[in-house]
């Protein structure tokens, strides 16, 4: 990684009264697997779109490969693929026929693109079903073509817009797996997701976004840096009371209390927590525990501190 | 970072617009029903005409005129039309523009097919006359042919301007006939625009049709009503505008 493959400043786009993206700086290296962070709503899809040519920036500039965008960006289209958040081949078409279109808009020669056709519907599992209409493939299997649909002209950037969101587990893996390799090999991967978990398995680096800003931009290591050897335990109790957060924090001057997002207590601390203790003081004032877990703490909640917004708001 | 050469540039830009020309041919254009409603529907209008003017083969010449410019005009504006709407809806049309070809030589290559199906389309009532022993050798095919291409060109892009305007593929439809009903009363289809109402009149030459059908008119039967110079100029000026302003909303509405 050596050089900004993508280079984003003070982009900023809005619809109407509404500020979806507004004035983001970000840059993101050469062979490197960009994560790109947020709840729906955040201005993931609108930063894509901006990116790959599909909607117009208000004001700032875009440079792909060296080309800036603003002015060339059909030069720059070269140089990227993309896969949307929704699958967007001809269901007329067959999967064969679909890849050998994309290829072609490309400028594929006509034996190059049979071939590739034919080694990514391999590589994505869909060989079988090559054949068959778009229309009739099921959910994963779109997925996946779209997915190979994007990488036919093997570009050195790839945009993917949540690739894994609402597909099967094993479709899930496959996907991750192959962008995984897509990234051994050197594409600059630039990844939206709202699964934490895989931003923080796949991603060299994430970009935090929340109400179309860019909140933080850092690598995976750095970004969980401040919460590694820290542990947080969580209690839930059975019945409608819940315990005081303030009582607790007299009784354990030394942890962080809070409230966990199932309404249960979340305590946090820099060392071992004793469970027994918690569990014996939650009793002697009256409450049955249901249950107590020990966790390490992770990207979502550094995400959570970052950006403000309550546990859970990414599955929504 | 690759560097494509010109040539390697416009060989890339040839295989792009071969492959959109060919997979709308493949997809829509060439599907046994569009073909058979491509042939039906000329016949059916030919016939309807035929009888009602006495079934005179002297007749098809006054016919010919009006037939080959309505079939070209519904053929185009149908198809070009519905599938452009069809692919926006299935969101396939942004596979297009994501691809690295120019908005306008994208929207060629889409109109493209549409075009061919058009003239596809405007030969059938030439083959009904032909059947029906009509005398040729008085038309002037220098004139017939560049008119029926500049028809299905201005037509298709009138279709294309229809899409890029609506949002659903019925509007496409209705928004259709808001253009291609009064085109058929307006522009000297099937009588002289000179018989219209006069208050009627100065519509009929804001028509792009008017045009081409008063090509046809002259190089069938010699009965123009504008010098054919005038009626070519008129039919490329209509195309770029169309043309243009499609461009423009694409750009303003599609990519936005």
């Amino acid at each position: 990684m050596s050089e900004a493959h993508i280079r984003v400043s003070g982009l900023r786009k809005s619809f109407g009264d509404v500020t979806a993206v507004d004035g983001i700086s970000f840059d993101v290296m050469d062979g490197e697997l960009f994560g790109f962070l947020g709840p729906n709503g955040a201005g993931k899809t609108t930063t894509i779109n901006m990116l790959t040519g599909l909607a117009r920036p208000d004001a700032g500039t875009i440079t792909v490969g060296g080309i800036d965008c603003t002015n060339k960006m059909k030069s720059a289209q070269h140089l990227i693929g993309v896969v949307p958040d929704e699958s967007n081949l001809y269901p007329e078409l067959t999967g064969y026929d679909n890849l050998c279109f994309c290829g072609g808009l490309y400028g594929m020669r006509s034996s190059e693109r049979k071939g590739r056709a034919v080694e990514l519907l391999e590589l994505f599992g869909l060989a079988g079903v090559a054949e068959r209409k778009f229309s009739g493939y099921s959910r994963g299997m779109k997925r996946r073509l779209t997915i190979a649909a994007g990488i036919m002209h093997s570009p050195p950037i790839l945009f993917l817009d949540e690739p894994t969101t609402g597909i099967d587990v094993q479709s899930a893996r496959l996907t991750r797996e192959i962008l995984q390799e897509l990234h051994r090999s050197g594409t600059t991967i630039f990844l939206t997701t709202h699964y934490i978990e895989e931003a923080e398995r796949m991603c060299d680096r994430i970009a935090f976004m929340v109400n179309g800003l860019v909140v933080r931009v850092d690598s995976v290591s750095n970004l969980v840096k401040p919460v590694e050897g820290r542990e947080v335990v969580q209690a839930s109790v059975l019945g409608t009371e819940v315990p005081d957060l303030e009582i607790l924090g007299d009784l354990f001057p030394d942890y962080g209390i809070g409230r966990a997002a199932d309404g249960g207590i979340r305590i946090e601390s820099t060392g071992k927590i004793d469970v027994g203790v918690v569990v014996r003081v939650l009793e002697d004032q009256g409450f049955d525990v249901a249950e107590v877990k020990r966790t390490a703490l992770s990207l979502e909640d550094v995400f959570i501190r970052i950006t403000g917004l309550e546990a859970g708001v990414m599955n929504k | 970072m690759v560097v494509l050469d010109n040539n390697d540039r416009k060989g890339k830009l040839f295989t792009a617009f071969m492959s959109i020309l060919m997979k709308d041919m493949r997809a829509y254009y060439l599907k046994p029903p569009n073909i058979s409603w491509g042939l039906l529907f000329p016949l059916v209008w030919t016939g309807m005409f035929f009888v009602k003017s006495g079934m005179g083969s002297e007749n098809i010449l006054s016919l010919l005129p009006g037939m080959v410019s309505i079939s070209i005009l519904f053929g185009t504006t149908s198809m070009l039309a519905v599938t452009v709407t069809f692919e926006r809806k299935a969101k396939a049309f942004e596979r297009l523009l994501l691809a690295p070809v120019p908005l306008g030589l994208l929207m060629f290559a889409k109109t493209s097919g549409a075009i061919l199906f058009g003239i596809f389309n405007a030969f059938v009532p030439f083959l009904i006359g032909f059947i029906l022993l009509t005398d040729f050798s008085a038309f002037v095919w220098e004139a017939i042919v560049p008119a029926v291409i500049l028809i299905a060109a201005v037509s298709t892009f009138l279709a294309m301007f229809i899409a890029v305007s609506v949002s659903e593929v019925f509007e496409a439809q209705t928004f259709s006939n808001f253009f291609r009903f009064p085109m058929m009363f307006l522009c000297g289809l099937f009588f002289p625009v000179s018989e219209l109402p006069d208050f009627l009149q100065p519509l009929s030459f804001l028509l792009p049709l008017t045009y081409g059908t008063d090509i046809l008119h002259g190089a069938i039967a010699g009965n123009n009503m504008m010098p054919l110079s005038f009626d070519f100029l008129m039919m490329l000026l209509f195309i770029l505008l169309l043309f243009v302003l499609a461009l423009r909303n694409i750009h303003r509405k599609w990519v936005m």
